[in-house]
């Protein structure tokens, strides 16, 4: 196994009197897909506002590689190469492909923007990852459909030298072809030595990129184990019980909320 | 979905193809073709009267101060907010203007006031409008009231502020040299005011269109939350825009002084009104996001045309508001339909 780019450890984090993210340990590695899973509630979106520094943590250590670092705006994120494509894109319907992939970090020439540098390398972008669905780079993301969009918003977040890149529920609203576009997107990004971070909630796209799988329940980690060591049974029992045989939180007594 | 990647052909002449594409939107296009046809329509009607020099001199000067506000309103409407207090802020900072080249001006009378008292009152009379229109920004950015409201508040508040100062009745002297000069003032044939108007629109062209400023307009009207997201200062941009817009009311308000020779305080109730419709008709959604300057320049030409093409051709003149006010509701109504159009995909 490679050494983990971004690792937590013993991470707290509570909203006044709810105590969301209880000592929570999570490993991502460069190359791999980390699924994140967890009923509602469980704390996954809160995390993965953590480590996009829109949420301070309580207490606990984040390591960038091997490194201690604090997160203290998405900023600090961004500048560590940590990009979150949030569930809700947060694209700009009038604007095109290009101009998305840019916006709040355009290229200048001088005092005016670069439009065709920016062109080219957002070709050369969908180019690496092998994106085939895009006709042209200048088509608003108003005339896209959802699996385009989605296509648009992670090749956004890759464009900036990322190392790890989270994704909030990415095949939520796609049909099945759409869905098959975006899971072998989102394992490309990872062989080409990414740590990417799938919060899921379909288990059928859980293991077929997955490496390994962490399961939430209730704001703790109840396991985080490789996909090829378990069953979708398995992951359903953490999900809902947040124990299964000899993996997870091991007394129920202890599993309070 | 087994077309080819990336459209190759468009790569060789990007930059043709994306200038073309900024400057000539299809809306655009299709509101310019309705300006040449009008225009068409009372040359042929009245060559004599309508196809003169003295006509579309006149057409352009008269055009001039409403095309300089429409610039501005174009950024605010872009943002997806409204500007309505730009004609009192026009009055305001005209009145400042004034008033201040009068207190500079023996015997408070400005008419032989020489180049650098005029530059102050220019200075004076842009610093007012733009003062005026960071007040607005602030309320709408910062406090985070509408900006219908705020500038509905300002709209009241600015003429009555300018009548307060003048204690309600026109500022009359406005130094001779600078009405000769940009007021009626020509270079080759192209009037002094039509030279400035179009110096704010074309400037106005660039900066929305090639800077990071302009590109930043347009992603705040389409998703704010977005802009702020990737870490755009939607707060301090839109306090600039609104700065923007009361420099540009403020230049207007000067150039209405060396035109008018007065500050002609009643005069402009009707701007904001006559500068939303341009701005509308010229293409730019009041959604946001969507929208040039190239339109709103056509977007003044189509009512200005149409006045000027009545009183040639002897029609009444009353029916001029009725003909803008169509074609200011289908422009709204070809925006809707263009909007369900691409939102029911």
């Amino acid at each position: 196994m490679s050494q983990p780019i971004l690792e937590l450890r013993g991470v707290n984090k509570s909203f006044g009197p709810v105590h969301v993210l209880h000592d929570v340990d999570f490993t991502v590695r460069p190359g791999e897909v980390t699924a994140l899973v967890g009923d509602n509630g469980a704390g996954k979106s809160t995390l993965v506002k953590c480590i996009a520094g829109i949420h301070p943590t309580d207490s606990g250590e984040l390591l960038f590689d091997g490194e201690p670092v604090t997160v203290g705006s998405p900023r600090d994120a961004a500048a560590l190469g940590i990009e979150v494509v949030y569930q809700d894109l947060a694209l700009c319907d009038n604007l095109d492909i290009v101009d998305n992939m840019f916006l709040g970090r355009e290229r200048l020439r001088g005092l005016t923007l670069d439009d065709a540098g920016m062109e080219e390398a957002a070709r050369k972008v969908l180019a690496d990852l092998s994106v085939r669905t895009v006709k042209s780079v200048r088509t608003s993301v108003a005339s896209l459909s959802g699996g385009q969009r989605q296509t648009v918003a992670i090749a956004k977040a890759v464009l900036w030298d990322s190392r790890v890149v989270l994704l909030d529920e990415p095949t939520a609203a796609l049909g099945v072809a759409q869905t098959r576009q975006v899971l072998d997107l989102v394992r490309r990004l990872a062989d080409n030595g990414l740590g990417v971070v799938l919060i899921s909630h379909n288990m059928n796209d859980v293991f077929e990129v997955a490496d390994t799988v962490a399961a939430l329940y209730l704001g703790r980690m109840a396991a985080e184990v490789p996909t090829a060591d378990t069953s979708r049974a398995q992951v359903v029992e953490l999900i809902t019980a947040g124990r299964s045989g000899d993996l997870g939180i091991p007394a129920p007594e202890t599993a309070t909320v | 979905m087994s077309q080819s990647t990336l459209d190759y052909e468009s790569t060789v002449n990007t930059e043709q193809q994306s200038l073309g594409k900024r400057l000539f939107s299809a809306n655009t296009l299709w509101t310019g073709l309705v300006l040449l046809v009008l225009y068409a329509v009372f040359s042929i009607m009245r060559p004599d009267a309508f196809l003169t020099l003295f006509t579309f001199q006149t057409l352009l000067i008269e055009a001039a101060v409403l095309l300089v506000l429409t610039v501005g309103m174009t950024f605010v409407i872009i943002t997806s907010g409204i500007d309505l207090s730009v004609g009192s802020v026009l009055v305001f900072a005209g009145v400042v203007g004034a008033q201040v080249m009068e207190g500079m001006s023996p015997g408070g009378d400005a008419t032989g006031a020489g180049a650098g008292v005029i530059a102050v009152g220019l200075l004076a009379t842009v610093a007012a409008g733009a003062a005026w229109g960071l007040l607005n920004g602030l309320l709408i950015a910062k406090a985070k009231i509408p900006p219908l409201i705020v500038t509905l508040g300002s709209f009241g508040a600015a003429l009555g502020a300018a009548q307060l100062l003048t204690g309600g009745s026109d500022v009359r002297t406005v130094p001779a040299q600078l009405r000769d000069w940009l007021g009626f003032g020509q270079t080759a044939g192209v009037p002094h005011m039509v030279i400035l108007a179009a110096v704010v629109a074309l400037h106005g062209a660039w900066l929305l269109r090639t800077t990071r400023f302009g590109r930043n307009n347009y992603a705040i009207g389409s998703n704010a939350e977005a802009a702020r997201r990737v870490g755009i200062n939607v707060t301090g941009h839109l306090v600039a825009t609104y700065a923007y817009v009361g420099a540009l009311a403020g230049l207007a308000g000067f150039m209405s002084l060396a035109y008018f020779g007065t500050t002609t305080i009643s005069g402009h109730s009707t701007d904001n009104l006559n500068a939303i419709a341009a701005v509308v008709i010229g293409g730019t959604s009041l959604f946001g996001g969507v929208g040039t300057v190239l339109g709103s320049v056509i977007g003044v030409f189509i009512p200005a045309v149409l006045t000027k093409g009545f009183v040639v051709i002897g029609v009444q003149p009353y029916w001029q508001p009725i003909a803008v006010s169509i074609v200011l509701v289908a422009a709204v109504w070809l925006d809707q339909v263009r909007r369900r159009a691409r939102n029911s995909r």
